[in-house]
């Protein structure tokens, strides 16, 4: 009986698939954004075919180099302005709105979808039960014109989660702790579907966060398989309950993996590499310069509320930077208070920049110096300096560690 | 389709930001890049490029980012192929998309070192070690195979017409 993923990529290519299948399929959505967008306008100028194949699924938002940090960053966007305007998109969010991948999921996918976008952090959308995933320029520049691009069916896997999360324990510990007890390239060629048990104890906020990093697991897409809190979350954000597409109750997997959250504690991901997971309590003590909290990964309001609730009060000791995903994330964030706590407490806040994630401004990492971010990414150089040491975690360590100068176990300051 | 050079080594686990930083992707021409690849592991990279290379690595060879630009670099730097464990994804298609062959290469990581010549057949992923071993890779056969050998995808759409 058939998967999620393999419903979906049925649906998609008109046919009955099966894993190891190649197939050609339609998507729901196409999307690039400032960074890899230009680039794809510029294949399709070579090929000589500007026109998409549907307006309205082509989404299109400045995160990467918004605002922009030099020159050539302004004149990036300026064409694909350009582009937006003489091809009349009408999905298109320029610097004030927020993350591409945030945005996806806030404003427009739904269960089931298919999401091809030029970011590999696509796989995010998969949060809300979309087979999301991201391709180079060229691959969404065909897709932008057609409508359609080529696959290999990827294998399911299943995670369960089971419980409710331990303290301090959110989406990020679950990425990691998938990267620990697998490697970064266990899931090359696989699909994880990941059914949780308690469905609003582990809400969209934190499903993203595990989805995002699904690309950090090679995984071909992280689906979260669509639930109660899916249906509040896109009723929350639009207002209409959204039709769920689910795995048949007896589909078949060749292997799953039951993740025991009430077991869990915080973790980290050590310099340089996604897969080198730790307890926070085993590298705690490690002298740090900077915190990120924000990013495509841990960007969203469930993050700032973990980190204010730490900092109230009190004044971080390292250099401290927030960042909202999105206007929206950000609105609801200051609303509510938590901007005003982060900034009493020495934080750096701006919205909807991915920022020093990809070492692009806001934040550069320097030789020597050592960050912990709430980003998914910590190899050699992607902060700024490849000689810079980057920690991965959750809000709850990013904020103990901003408060004490040095890595620290959340469970160790309240 | 037979290629063939000198071998320069990696190891498992090379990501696209080690193969072309995140500060270089405002640019998309291959000389530019080319300069850069591989810069934060070797800065002198493509000069060693430059003679015409087979890169072996290991395990998911090219993971992270979807920068179509790391295969771009590499191209332009004079990476004649890449032979590996396994690939990522996006960066695996990248390289059909821009001409660079990819082949998985079971034992490759094992069984080749630096330095070591090796001619790689790219349809039936035979790969020849100094003249007088194989190994057998994934062979690349199809419309990647077609896109390669005219050069890329753009080149590819653009005959297709």
């Amino acid at each position: 009986m058939p998967t999620l993923t393999e419903k979906i990529l049925s649906r998609a290519s008109g046919r009955k698939v099966e894993p190891a299948d190649v197939v050609e399929i339609r998507a729901d959505l196409v999307a690039f954004h400032d960074l890899t967008g230009y680039h794809v306008i510029e294949v399709m100028e070579k090929v000589g075919r500007t026109q998409v194949w549907n307006r309205d699924g082509i989404v299109v938002a400045f995160d990467h180099l918004a605002p922009p940090p030099d020159v050539r960053s302004a004149e990036i966007q300026s064409k694909i302005r350009s582009f937006i305007r003489e091809s009349k998109l009408p999905n298109f969010h320029d610097v004030n709105f927020g993350i591409l991948h945030e945005i996806l999921i806030e404003k427009y996918v739904n269960p089931g979808y298919v999401v091809l976008a030029a970011d590999s952090h696509t796989t995010t959308s998969g949060a809300l039960g979309a087979f999301a995933q991201g391709m180079g320029a060229s691959d969404i520049a065909a897709a932008a014109i057609t409508g359609k691009t080529w696959m290999v069916v990827p294998t399911p896997f299943k995670v369960e989660l089971r419980g409710t999360p331990a303290k301090f324990v959110t989406g990020k510990d679950v990425a990691l702790k998938l990267l620990g007890d697998f490697k970064a390239d266990y899931f090359n060629g696989m699909s994880i579907e990941v059914y949780v048990e308690k469905p609003h104890d582990f809400p969209t906020d934190y499903r993203a966060t595990v989805s995002n990093m699904g690309i950090e697991m090679n995984a071909d897409a992280l689906m979260f398989v669509p639930d109660s809190e899916t249906k509040r979350y896109v009723k929350q954000m639009r207002g209409y309950e959204p039709q769920l597409v689910t795995p048949d109750q007896d589909a078949n997997y060749q292997e799953s993996y039951t993740i025991e959250l009430d077991k869990m504690e915080p973790l980290v991901a050590a310099p340089h590499s996604v897969d080198n997971v730790r307890t926070a309590r085993e590298v705690q003590g490690t002298p740090v310069d900077q915190v990120f909290i924000g990013s495509c990964t841990n960007g969203r309001i469930s993050d700032f509320e973990i980190a204010a609730k730490i900092l109230k009060g009190r004044k971080v000791k390292t250099r401290c930077i927030a960042i909202p995903a999105s206007y929206d994330q950000f609105m609801k964030a200051m609303n509510s208070g938590l901007i005003h706590t982060l900034a009493e407490a020495g934080c750096v806040i701006t919205y909807g920049t991915c920022g020093p994630c990809l070492g692009g401004h806001f934040g550069i990492a320097g030789p020597g110096e050592t960050i912990l971010s709430t980003s998914s990414r910590n190899f050699k150089g992607r902060m700024g300096s490849p000689d810079a040491k980057v920690y991965l975690a959750g809000p709850a360590v990013a904020a103990a560690t901003a408060l004490k100068g040095e890595i620290t176990d959340p469970r160790d300051v309240e | 389709m037979i290629v063939e050079g000198p071998v320069l080594k990696f190891g498992d686990k090379i990501d696209t930001d080690i193969i072309i930083p995140a500060k270089y992707l405002k640019y998309t021409d291959p000389n530019y890049l080319a300069e850069h690849a591989m810069e934060p592991l070797d800065p002198e990279f493509h000069k060693k490029a430059s003679r015409g290379v087979i890169l072996v690595a290991g395990k998911v060879f090219g993971m992270g980012s979807s920068r179509e630009q790391a295969a771009i670099a590499l191209k332009a730097a004079g990476v004649k192929a890449v032979l590996a464990e396994s690939f990522a994804r996006i960066f695996y298609r990248n390289a059909i998309n821009n001409a660079l062959p990819v082949i998985v290469v079971p034992g490759v990581s094992r069984e080749v070192k630096e330095g070591d010549s090796v001619k790689v057949n790219v349809e039936t992923g035979e790969v020849m070690i100094n003249g007088n071993r194989t190994l057998k890779g994934k062979g690349i056969t199809g419309m990647a195979l077609e896109i390669i050998k005219v050069g890329g995808l753009v080149n590819y759409l653009n005959s297709a017409r």
